[in-house]
């Protein structure tokens, strides 16, 4: 891969991260801090191990691991294309590292209903990765419908990050 | 994981009837929609035995407890009695009673025995008719198993007076919650219908969602994330012994509910983002796809008689209530109001469906008949969903979650009528419900 071209998916991966967590500093009562989740904003800075573009560290902070959905929908918006495009330069870069990626919903919906529709979220984001030449063996995908949300208000600016499809790297296989 | 429940062995006699039963004339039509509660006296049952006086104060609690909680009888305060009750089989006088407008009189009495045996007996009397109202009825059990026996005398009562079975010998598994809103801890409880005797059926260790009961009341399923993905699982109550029903690697399962017989398990298996409604033959293990459309199917309820199954999907483009045969095909559409439909359940008495409806930013409980009509939504708040039935298809459960950063979710019932909305107290904050048959 290309210097460019990394370049290019990280400054996607931050355009993504600004539009999708508007509240995440502004607001501390969104649950700011729950994890790295979300982008490079999630801890409040580029971590020392994160410089190292091989590292999980880097995954999450730099490539971003996380993408936003619209309400009800697990159509792939442009931005959220964009930072996936790095997730899979990133992934054939890095052929030690597997992934389950996590389909998640907001509270607005029934539970059953937004199990399946986590399910089609992560779905969603592994048949985009395929799409760009990641061996499908190397992933898994899992739904945890509104049961794990990232930022616990009730109103859209949290709803909004919580849909969700988080990559979750593991070295040691799936 | 050991669970120790008390034992109880209730035993009915018969008591011969005192006076000799006339035509019931005391009936209260729940049908026609009771807004004034039916007034009733329960003096303290007597003690038979030395050392029974707390035990039958605390039976004669619950038994007024219950039935006010129906919120369709009304105990009058014992201060307002003229007369006492101070044997058992004396006569009584139905004069006094009436005065106060007691429309029914429940007498009864309390023995304590070898062995932590116990023994209540008790009347139901039929105030301005003069007569009682069935026969008098003894049950013996055991003093850990005194709600029990007490619930039992409710029931009774109950169905004496409404014509209906009761349910208040009953229990609910759900879902005993604990921990911060983004890193909820679950996990699936057992209690009485009236929240008392929690008792946990599963450790705090994996992720679990949405306990059904089986048809028997022995076993529960339920989402597990034991294998880290949700599966389908079935859990005994005896000694809460555990398995799951799905294993197939790449997939995913949730949502699953036994046939009425019990032999079926009908359950949504998501495979490559799209969730289909199958059909699992419990013996054998044996798989039966019932849809296959790209769209969500989910949350499948059977009627009582198991030939139907009522489900929510998004083929419509939103999520609406379909009926279908149990062994697939043609699905009717049965919502055709403004909003979304989901999570229904069939009524025991086969006569409603209750489902969780969102519209204009709100959640209710709601209700329908099986063919659409008749749509009635019981309660609204930021978030109700999961209805579940009383065994006598009266009383809906459900659960209630609060809104913000500190939201929790909590029990509620309420009326198919709409009315008598109660938060259960309960020691633990707790979903999904999931009410059992009327016990034996």
């Amino acid at each position: 891969m290309t210097t460019s071209k990394v370049l290019m998916a990280l400054v996607a991966g931050l355009a993504l991260s600004a539009c999708s967590s508007p509240d995440r500093f502004d607001n501390p009562s969104t649950g700011a801090g729950t994890g790295a989740a979300g982008g490079i904003n999630g801890t409040g800075g580029v971590t020392a191990s994160a410089l190292d573009p091989t590292s999980q560290a880097y995954f999450q902070q730099t490539v971003g691991d996380t993408v936003t959905f619209a309400v009800d929908q697990s159509t792939l918006s442009a931005d959220a294309r964009a930072v996936l495009d790095g997730q899979a330069n990133w992934l054939i870069d890095n052929p030690g590292f597997v992934a389950v990626i996590e389909g998640h919903a907001d509270e607005q919906g029934t539970r059953e209903y937004n199990l399946a529709l986590g399910a089609r979220r992560s779905n969603a984001v592994r048949d985009y990765l395929v799409s760009r030449g990641v061996d499908g063996d190397r992933m898994k995908t899992l739904t945890f419908g509104k049961e794990r949300p990232l930022q616990v208000c009730s109103s859209e600016a949290c709803y909004a990050a919580n849909r969700r499809a988080m990559t979750a790297l593991n070295a040691a296989g799936l | 994981m050991r669970i120790v429940f008390a034992v109880i062995c209730l035993m009915w006699l018969p008591i011969l009837a005192l006076t000799q039963a006339q035509a019931e004339v005391l009936r209260l039509e729940i049908d026609k929609g009771v807004v004034e509660p039916l007034p009733f006296a329960a003096p303290v049952f007597q003690a038979e035995t030395p050392g029974a006086n707390q035990l039958a104060q605390q039976i004669t609690d619950l038994v007024i407890q219950d039935l006010q909680g129906t919120g369709l009888f009304r105990g009058i305060n014992r201060a307002a009695f003229l007369s006492t009750v101070d044997n058992f089989n004396a006569p009584i006088s139905f004069p006094d009673w009436r005065t106060i407008n007691a429309q029914a009189l429940i007498t009864g009495a309390v023995a304590t025995g070898q062995g932590g045996r116990v023994t209540v007996k008790f009347r139901l009397y039929d105030v301005f008719a003069g007569t009682e109202l069935g026969d008098g009825l003894q049950l013996a059990g055991t003093k850990e198993g005194w709600r029990r026996i007490a619930h039992k005398v409710a029931d009774t009562v109950y169905e004496r007076i409404t014509g209906e079975t009761g349910y208040f010998d009953s229990r609910v598994v759900f879902v005993a919650e604990s921990g911060p809103k983004d890193n909820r801890s679950k996990r699936l409880a057992i209690m009485d219908y009236d929240g008392a005797g929690v008792q946990f059926l599963t450790s705090a260790n994996d992720l679990v969602l949405a306990p059904r009961f089986s048809p028997q009341g022995d076993q529960v399923l339920y989402t597990s994330y034991a294998s880290g993905f949700p599966r389908i699982h079935v859990l005994r109550i005896a000694d809460a012994s555990q398995r799951a029903l799905e294993v197939t690697e790449g997939t995913m399962s949730f949502s699953p509910r036994f046939s009425p017989d019990g032999r079926t398990v009908v359950f949504s298996l998501e495979r490559s983002g799209n969730s289909d409604l199958y059909a699992l033959d419990v013996a054998s293990g044996a798989r039966q796809r019932l849809t296959a459309t790209p769209a969500i199917e989910t949350a499948p309820s059977y009627n009582p008689d198991g030939s139907r199954i009522v489900f929510e999907s998004d083929r419509s483009g939103s999520q609406q209530l379909y009926i279908m045969p149990s062994a697939g095909g043609a699905a009717e559409r049965i919502s055709f109001g403004k909003g979304r439909y989901g999570t229904p359940v069939w009524s025991p008495r086969g006569d409603y469906i209750a489902f969780t409806k969102q519209a204009g930013g709100r959640f209710h409980i709601g209700v329908m008949r099986p063919d659409g009509t008749g749509e009635r939504l019981l309660t609204a708040s930021f978030l109700d969903e999961s209805p579940t039935w009383s065994p006598n298809g009266r009383v809906i459960m459900f659960t209630r979650e609060t809104q913000g950063p500190n939201g929790a979710p909590a029990l509620y019932t309420v009326d198919l009528s709409g009315r008598n909305l109660r938060k259960l107290r309960i020691s633990t904050p707790g979903s999904d419900p999931s009410w059992s048959p009327l016990q034996r």
